[in-house]
């Protein structure tokens, strides 16, 4: 009797999983995609402010505004910057997916050829109040040329050059336009002896140097893939343009080799905020951590990344962070309303100043900063100097190669050895063969 | 006695023959089948946490599973033996790869196994005589093993850091080097692993060692003492021998730890990790999740099972057979 009563439980436990499991695909409600009602979204938010519980902080009241209007929730998760392509990768395999989701922009087109995305084609686009409201440039960074993008720009990002007004009065410099101009000034600024360094890099992060190295290759009129979406990595502009870059440390001796050690950009602007260093180059939303390090808005000035003399005035690479719905939602109209509401121009006002984003919208004015100066100036580096990564499937396949090649470079910089231009399109060769064998 | 006493009378007889009809001897199809149910559970749950995952994961090394197809990954194509041929290409940036990080693997493996034995045996052998506070050093002793993996390993990458960490710190205090030295990159991080790995391993050696020795009859060392075998030839000829099955299993467990190890090298390096210290396992993770080819990291995974294997199987046989010599 006791036996047949346990192995009833055991069966009625194990329906009761199955059930759940069954209804585990719908995880957020069962009212279908219509219109508002008691629907709920599941939305996936990447990390922007000063940490993920800031980020909640910030997100909350405004999420809870399109409750408001909508009658839709929103069930937020915010996901460190560590997690979240593997976090998305393991959705797209399972179908366990988020409705909504935050991306990098430069992750689009890769995500785009996995085909679990919704496409903003011309109705969606028309749902989340058309293409005509954004930012060209912006827009473009959404998915392969050509194609309906499954993703919308959000937060708009771009590269400055972060240099300190007291340390470059002191010693009468004026802030660099050019390359050149940039590193004869980190060397006056350079002091090993008081542990002052000109330039703060963020040299053990392979997504930063990969940055760096499609930034100094476009200021030498070269590209990593060409028209057919093979990787050209080993041409001449590149590899001067990643060597040159390397050489902040090797050859003009600028900037700590303990920056090796530097996995994420945090690291180069504390320094930066901390006056360890007169220069860093980092994206706009580096205010938020600068100030929150001690520094204050008057004491630094921002201008663009300069391009060596007679190269192209390329500044940056349009930087930031899209939005994605997921093709297999079950709430399509709810997550198209919610993208509409979170490029609306109040909603990118709003976020616009925690988390120090430039506006993807025409005619938005940036709010990340009462500076007048450095708001314009990354407004203007991110209309009109910056230059898309690579639109192709292989794309994160270049970013973790090339950046993981210059970590290595660095690394053997740092530990007394020399990398040649030989040496770094031989690591380039490889990271080339990588993308090959994997594509 | 009770139930003999009950039998014995025609009143009592009734009830008792009820009881025994529900007793398991009256249900002889239930009898044949309560093992199996017994099992179930545990047959159930090695099919969905090794079987089935294996299963799947040799199948997939035979797929071209890309990102183009992850979203519906059963309809993949096949890839026969490409991904393998592609593993196993030296000549070709990932086989070239996989190879030096196999051999990264091997010398981290070798190394830190034998580390972590003879700091065990040491310890174990140490901490054997009864001495007052014994107690409170061999709990001492244990709390790396207590320890979370992930905050053990974090604390050493925030002391092997070069500016601020506490080990160039203390090796500067000590004028055993400038303190300017890189542990996390460049050749030293291998260095740097070995000593975590072995850090996180040598206290199960020195538990399976300190209760192979407590198994170990104090009769054999009085009469090696009085015949006059002085400590290390006791412990050459009746330690090591009493302790050889406990050393078969424990050198083996270790080996297979250590090169499979996931966790050191992930939260030791994080994303930056150097080629000095790239441990299979990690490289494999990288291979398939950074580059989304998981085909060839599924065939990279299974030529690992399938070294291990070979690894495993022949060391079996040799130790076996030495055993059986013996």
């Amino acid at each position: 009797m006791r036996l047949r009563s346990f192995v009833a439980a055991v069966a009625a436990t194990a329906m009761g999983i199955s059930l759940a499991a069954c209804g585990g695909g719908d995880k957020n409600d069962s009212s279908g995609g219509g219109s508002g009602g008691d629907q709920t979204l599941t939305y996936w938010a990447s990390n922007q402010g000063t940490s993920l519980d800031n980020d909640k902080e910030v997100l909350t009241p405004v999420l809870q505004k399109f409750t408001q209007d909508t009658g839709i929730k929103v069930n937020l998760e915010v996901i460190g910057w560590n997690d979240l392509q593997t976090r998305i990768q393991t959705a797209i395999t399972s179908g366990q997916a988020p409705d909504v989701v935050n991306i990098g922009n430069t992750w689009a087109a890769s995500l785009q050829a996995t085909d679990a995305f919704l496409p903003f084609d011309g109705d969606a686009m028309t749902a989340i109040g058309g293409k005509d409201k954004f930012v060209p440039t912006a827009l473009a960074t959404g998915g392969k040329e050509g194609t309906d993008p499954t993703s919308v720009p959000l937060y708009g990002l771009a590269y400055g050059l972060y240099y300190n007004k007291a340390m470059f009065a002191a010693a009468g410099l004026q802030p660099p336009k050019t390359w050149e101009e940039m590193v004869t000034d980190a060397q006056k600024l350079t002091d090993p002896a008081k542990k002052q360094w000109g330039m703060a890099l963020a040299a053990g992060s392979y997504t930063e140097n990969v940055h760096f190295a499609f930034i100094n290759a476009a200021q030498n009129k070269a590209d990593w893939f060409n028209s057919d979406g093979k990787p050209t990595f080993t041409g001449d502009g590149n590899v001067q343009g990643v060597l040159r870059y390397l050489d902040l440390m090797q050859k003009d001796k600028v900037a700590n080799p303990s920056n090796a050690q530097y996995d994420n950009g945090t690291k180069s602007v504390n320094d930066f905020a901390t006056k360890k260093v007169a220069m860093v180059i980092n994206q706009n939303n580096a205010d938020s951590s600068i100030v929150a390090n001690g520094m204050k808005a008057g004491e630094y000035g921002v201008v663009p990344f300069p391009a060596p003399a007679g190269g192209e005035q390329v500044a940056s690479h349009v930087a930031g962070i899209n939005l994605s719905v997921f093709k297999n939602t079950k709430h399509k109209d709810a997550a198209l309303k919610f993208v509409k509401y979170m490029t609306d121009a109040a909603t990118q006002t709003t976020l616009g100043k925690p988390f120090s984003s430039l506006p993807v919208l025409k005619d938005a004015k940036p709010v990340f900063t009462t500076d007048a100066a450095e708001a314009a100036t990354f407004a203007d580096v991110y209309n009109t100097k910056s230059k898309p990564l690579p639109l192709v499937p292989a794309e994160d396949q270049f970013e973790s190669t090339v950046g993981k090649a210059m970590n290595t470079m660095f690394a053997k910089i740092a530990t007394g050895g020399t990398v040649t231009a030989d040496d770094v399109k031989a690591a380039l060769k490889t990271a080339e063969d990588q993308v090959a064998a994997s594509s | 006695m009770s139930v003999a006493t009950q039998e014995a009378t025609p009143a009592a007889a009734k009830p008792a023959k009820k009881k025994t009809k529900r007793g398991p001897e009256h249900r002889p199809g239930l009898n044949r089948w309560l093992p199996y149910l017994l099992l179930a559970p545990a047959v159930l749950a090695e099919l969905l946490i090794h079987i089935i995952p294996m299963v799947v994961g040799i199948w997939m090394s035979f797929i071209k599973l890309t990102k183009f197809f992850i979203a519906n990954w059963s309809a993949a194509p096949s890839a026969g033996f490409n991904n393998y041929k592609v593993a196993l290409d030296f000549n070709n940036a990932v086989g070239e790869g996989l190879l030096k990080s196999f051999g990264v693997t091997v010398a981290f493996s070798l190394i830190t196994v034998a580390l972590s034995w003879v700091l065990g045996m040491a310890a174990a052998v140490a901490l054997q005589p009864p001495f007052r506070g014994r107690g409170i050093v061999r709990t001492f002793f244990l709390v790396p093993y207590a320890l979370p993996a992930y905050a053990g390993i974090l604390t050493w990458n925030f002391m092997l850091q070069r500016d601020t960490g506490a080990v160039n710190h203390v090796l500067n205090q000590l004028h055993l080097s400038d303190g300017r030295t890189f542990w996390l990159i460049g050749g030293n991080a291998l260095v740097s692993l070995i000593t975590v790995a072995t850090w996180k391993l040598w206290t199960f050696a020195f538990l399976t060692l300190m209760a192979g020795l407590q198994s170990i009859p104090g009769d054999l060392y009085e009469a090696a003492s009085v015949d006059g075998a002085g400590n290390i030839r006791q412990w050459r000829n009746i330690t090591l021998p009493s302790l050889r099955p406990v050393n078969l299993v424990l050198v083996l467990v270790l080996f297979l730890w250590t090169f499979s190890d996931f966790n050191t090298p992930y939260v030791l390096f994080g994303t930056a990790q150097p080629p000095a210290g790239d441990l299979i396992t990690f490289h494999i993770y990288n291979a398939s999740f950074l580059t989304w080819n998981f085909g060839t990291g599924a065939a990279m995974s299974v030529l690992l099972l399938i070294f291990l294997m070979i690894v495993t199987g022949a060391y079996l046989f040799v130790t076996g057979r030495r055993s059986r010599r013996a």
